[in-house]
């Protein structure tokens, strides 16, 4: 009984930050299915967006949270711009992604986690993108070393790959990338997460508090 | 009227002509356009997926720094002019938000400058008559407007034309005597920031857009998004090898197409930057 209670509990306080992350309702889907008519990665999703949108309603938030739609969302908006109830469901993705990562649950796809963390943690050391380490850094961790490997000297040649990284904005992203990581220390722990864990998906968490 | 202006990482790498062809067309127009000082990148998508705070934080900055230069501030990559206008919105309905990155930083002057596409300011600031009076040169092309996903859309943050079927490019580009097809791509998704976590996805969504433009019989794309260029420019060989055809679509920048109708030279748009030749097309239209 207790586990019951508990999970539903976490249910409802992940499913409330989802609603407040996107400013979002999730009720006000009424499922016509318009977002995955017009999505144009629906194809190679495994949950179609409106089955998303179907999870949360139903309460069903770890399900959402582990699917691979939402990391395989392009935020082209388009659902947003057609929804006829105007849910705002490019958002609710961003939500997702958002809790999931403060939840612990694991990206399931493994370029995409290491394309977001070596994008950022570029920017975070030359405020700009530099181009040439951060494909050198991706290929590697994805054991595709040569991959896209015969474009580079072409570009190169075109000028528009540069050997060097751009610092002028070093100074504007690194003060940013600091301010973040402070109020990020100082942010009350996340709900139901008792042991401080992150690094634990939150159903194990709440398994383990059993 | 002076314009802060906000290039972003790929128009100091990938997109180079993109920058040169924007500052050459805004020189030719005599719009002022003054560099963000220490701009940083705008987070992309792997921010906003990842950290809602600092997905507002760093554009926020940005604006700060723009602030001080002038009350508009132009952006040419579509995908940093979403994330700008995201971070203004987001600032502006969430109160916790707005009082995080207050502590940071005057969020209150990140909030009151107008973000502009180049494309918004050529469209609505100087208009296509000026850009029809301006014009030196009949280029002859004809161009497949692509729009992309960004411009447009969601059409209440970034507040332009028809989301479905837009024209701003398609008016500008007549304007200067180029013909522009109909076509049902116009803003369909290329795949975007997936070009190398999910290159087959691209491919398939790249081609679609480059097969619906050579049916419908455009000499070239054009494009208002380095995303867009790289996907359709950098992918259509790869494209073209998957699918065992031949496109040989090159895909220029409007600001690129724009310059040659009012007669600037190849070299100060960076026209040639691209990885599909233009050469042949060029030559045949006699522009070059």
């Amino acid at each position: 009984m207790k586990s019951i209670v508990q999970k539903n509990q976490l249910r409802t306080t992940l499913l409330q930050a989802i609603e407040e992350h996107s400013g979002q309702s999730v009720v006000n889907c009424y499922q016509c299915d318009k977002c995955t008519a017009g999505c144009p990665i629906a194809a190679d999703m495994d949950t179609p967006p409106n089955q998303v949108m179907r999870l949360l309603q139903l309460g069903l938030v770890d399900e959402a949270l582990r699917c691979k739609t939402i990391w395989l969302c392009a935020s082209c908006e388009t659902c947003t711009t057609r929804c006829p109830r105007e849910v705002d469901l490019a958002a609710v993705m961003d939500a997702c992604r958002n809790i999931a990562l403060r939840e612990g649950v694991p990206v399931p796809d493994r370029a995409i986690a290491l394309f977001n963390r070596t994008f950022l943690s570029i920017i975070n050391r030359y405020g700009r993108l530099f181009e040439m380490e951060f494909i050198g850094r991706f290929n590697t961790g994805t054991f595709n070393f040569f991959k896209d490997m015969t474009k580079g000297p072409t570009l190169m040649a075109k000028g528009r790959l540069t050997f060097l990284p751009s610092l002028g904005g070093r100074k504007t992203a690194c003060s940013v990338f600091g301010d973040v990581r402070k109020v990020r220390l100082h942010l009350p722990p996340a709900p139901l997460d008792a042991g401080g864990n992150h690094a634990v998906p939150a159903r194990e968490a709440h398994e383990t508090t059993e | 009227m002076k314009y802060a202006y906000f290039p972003g990482c790929s128009l100091h790498s990938t997109a180079i002509d993109y920058d040169e062809s924007a500052k050459a067309l805004a020189g030719a127009l005599g719009l002022e356009l003054m560099e963000v000082p220490g701009w940083s990148c705008c987070g992309s998508t792997p921010a906003h997926s990842t950290n809602q705070l600092l997905a507002a934080a760093l554009p926020a900055k940005n604006l700060v720094a723009a602030k001080a230069i002038s009350d508009e501030m132009v952006v040419c990559c579509s995908a940093c002019f979403s994330r700008f206008k995201f971070a203004q919105k987001h600032l502006e309905e969430k109160p916790q938000l707005r009082a995080q990155v207050a502590d940071m930083m005057p969020a209150a002057d990140a909030q009151k400058v107008r973000v502009r596409h180049l494309i918004d300011i050529l469209t609505n600031d100087v208009g296509p008559e000026a850009i029809a009076k301006a014009k030196k040169r009949d280029t002859g092309l004809k161009v497949a407007c692509y729009y992309g996903c960004l411009i447009t859309r969601p059409p209440k943050v970034t507040q332009l034309d028809d989301p479905e079927n837009p024209r701003f490019m398609d008016d500008l580009l007549k304007a200067a005597g180029m013909e522009t097809i109909d076509w049902p791509c116009k803003t369909d998704c290329c795949g975007a920031t997936f070009s190398l976590t999910r290159t087959e996805t691209v491919l398939r969504l790249s081609a679609e857009i480059l097969q619906m433009a050579k049916e419908a019989g455009a000499d070239c794309i054009g494009v208002a998004c380095p995303l867009c260029h790289t996907n359709l420019d950098l992918r259509q060989s790869d494209v073209e090898r998957k699918l065992g055809v031949k496109y040989g679509l090159p895909v220029f920048y409007f600001t690129q197409l724009l310059g040659m109708a009012l007669g600037l030279n190849a070299g100060e748009l960076g026209i040639g930057r691209g990885l599909v030749s233009c050469k042949q097309l060029l030559a045949a239209k006699g522009v070059v």
